[in-house]
């Protein structure tokens, strides 16, 4: 290799720096394209239906009326219902492997939690249709009566609904809390627990006293959850029975905004109806990508107090994470 | 029981919770796992891989037009995430403390959490609309896209674990900054970014929501690149809310291959992590 001079060097150098720094451009220019079509596309809608769009609840593409409360709210209700069961359970699995777990068993633990993540959308909802949603069903009609008759559980029990679809949610969510979790509770210094130790405590103060230093972080985890449960498509849709309607019971066939997107999108046979769905995906992409920075943002700055012990190894774990 | 004892039993109490927590995970996980064995592998034969739909009623028949579609998807999505990913990792990793590249590496996050239906409408709008047909090009971008921020982010983080004295030996003997990113760092790294790669294949291969309105579907054999086709995700979805019983037990041996081979990916990722990890620890 011969030497390029310092000049050439230095121009070479520009170069390389310019030519991939145009590629990590175009990363950013995906997000930009995906924001910039999405609006594009819905702009029929958005100028046509304004505000009343998330306000109202008739869906009648035949009569080109477009409401889309009754998805809004089924989006919204089944990812409460979801963090609502997956959250204890993630923190559960978070502070076990990192506080309590004897050594031996933590990789495989964790690697086995991280596998739920690995597991397909569509092979959730498959084994949703022919497995939970009967198991629902039976449990459903297992229920005394007089608790069938408050608002939480009327409605047919048929098995297909908001409980399965938060059921399948909470398992598909769980791996991404709880490993985020897990991370941060590992950043936590040891000294926050010798101190809580030194003081008397036992070993649930001592955990409470690191959940608290990491507390950001874990909020972080569990907002990151709900991105995920916000956006998640196949599996609801094969559960949740994607009937529009705005109900309180957890038996009631519900709809969520992805899942109307996955049914109708091909159907979608004028522009109007075409805007409205994409729209829908507009609100999706904004809301998750408002919770994905939040998260992120929360996650770091525990992180950055602690940058020194912050693990360096376990590259793909944490770009699993990043996930 | 005075206040120690209630404080110590509390904190079993938490413990054993904590202990539960685990268990309760892993029981779907196991479940799921054992009911796509159980009905997957009766109806797994070589059949599935060699045959093509039949109509329905008719029992029998396989998937060969997914398996090569789901094979063609993916060689698209590579063949669109593996250069970008890899250059903007490399970017990413050499100049990292610059400000675009902190909101590069930011963005690149953030698309990692945005829906996967949503990239099919970004998908559908860039290469259905314009030409009015489903097509496995659009299909093959929108997992393209699903992989681009994994891959980038692995290799950067894979990049910043080759030590700096290889970079620094090769810029002292001349090596301009892209020779020695591009002959010395990325080759040491190459493993790791094969596995990190492997990893994204694992993510997008069983991903269904955005094929639906991109790639579409197609029962029959195509390799044509402008046509719909079909691929193992969707057809699994057709066939599991289809009302037959042969196709739910198609559905089960689909899912049992996607389960297969994002599993293998998995576990194989694994290893050579760890393996790595122990080779960079020495």
């Amino acid at each position: 290799m011969s030497s390029p001079s310092p000049g050439r060097r230095s121009a070479d150098d520009r170069l390389f720096r310019l030519g991939t720094g145009f590629f990590a451009l175009l990363v950013v220019l995906l997000v930009a394209g995906i924001a910039f079509e999405l609006f594009r596309t819905s702009r029929l809608s958005i100028d046509k239906f304004g505000w009343a769009f998330w306000r109202t609840k008739v869906w009648d593409p035949v009569a080109g009326e477009f409401g889309a409360l009754p998805f809004l709210w089924g989006t919204l209700y089944s990812s409460f219902l979801a963090l609502l069961i997956s959250t204890p359970i993630a923190l559960g699995i978070a502070i076990f492997l990192s506080e309590l777990s004897p050594r031996s068993l933590r990789t495989p633990l964790a690697f086995l939690t991280e596998l739920l993540a690995a597991v397909p959308s569509i092979v959730y909802g498959l084994w949703g249709i022919f497995v939970l949603v009967p198991v629902v069903r039976s449990l459903e009609t297992s229920l005394p009566e007089w608790l069938r008759k408050t608002p939480l559980f009327s409605g047919p029990p048929v098995g297909v609904g908001m409980l399965s679809a938060a059921l399948i949610l909470a398992v598909m969510v769980i791996p991404f809390t709880s490993s985020v979790a897990r991370e941060v509770l590992r950043a936590v210094p040891p000294t926050q627990r010798e101190a809580a130790y030194a003081l008397g405590a036992t070993r649930w103060e001592a955990i409470q006293a690191a959940l608290r230093y990491g507390r950001t972080g874990i909020i972080g985890a569990v907002i990151l959850g709900l991105g995920r449960a916000i956006g998640e498509t196949m599996a609801v849709t094969m559960v949740i029975g994607n009937n529009p309607q705005v109900s309180l019971s957890l038996f009631a066939p519900q709809y969520t905004m992805a899942a109307v997107i996955a049914n109708e999108f091909t159907e979608a046979a004028d522009d109007l109806y075409l805007s409205a769905l994409v729209e829908i995906g507009l609100v999706l992409f904004v809301v998750t990508l408002m919770i994905n920075i939040l998260s992120r943002l929360l996650i770091w700055r525990v992180s950055r107090q602690v940058r020194v012990r912050t693990p360096k190894a376990e590259p793909l774990s944490t770009a699993r994470e990043a996930a | 029981m005075n206040l120690a004892a209630r404080r110590r039993a509390l904190s079993h109490f938490v413990v054993v919770l904590c202990g539960v927590a685990v268990l309760v995970a892993l029981l779907p996980l196991v479940l799921v796992f054992f009911y796509v064995l159980r009905q997957g592998i009766t109806a797994l034969n070589w059949d599935f891989f060699t045959k093509m739909p039949k109509p329905v009623g008719e029992a029998g028949g396989g998937m060969a037009n997914a398996v090569v579609g789901t094979l063609i998807l993916i060689a698209i999505a590579s063949a669109v995430a593996v250069p970008v990913g890899l250059i903007a990792g490399t970017y990413l990793s050499e100049y990292g403390r610059k400000p675009f590249a902190s909101l590069a590496r930011f963005t690149a996050d953030v698309l990692n959490g945005i829906p996967s239906i949503v990239i099919g409408i970004f998908a559908y709008g860039l290469a259905v609309m314009p030409v009015r047909r489903f097509s496995a090009i659009a299909g093959g971008l929108a997992l393209g896209f699903m992989m681009i921020p994994i891959i980038t982010r692995t290799t950067e983080e894979l990049l910043n674990l080759v030590p700096s004295s290889l970079r620094e030996g090769a810029l002292a003997l001349g090596a301009t900054r892209a020779r020695a990113a591009f002959s010395v760092m990325l080759p040491a790294a190459l493993p790791g970014i094969m596995t990190g790669i492997l990893v994204a294949l694992s993510r997008i291969a069983g991903e269904t929501a955005p094929l639906l309105f991109t790639a579409f579907n197609n029962r029959f054999f195509s390799t044509r690149l402008t046509q719909p086709i079909a691929s193992l995700p969707v057809q699994v979805y057709t066939y599991a809310i289809s009302p037959y019983e042969d196709w739910h037990r198609q559905a089960w041996a689909g899912a049992l291959v996607l389960v297969g081979v994002i599993f293998s990916f998995s576990v194989l990722a694994r290893v050579v992590t760890k393996r790595l990890e122990r080779m960079h620890a020495r």
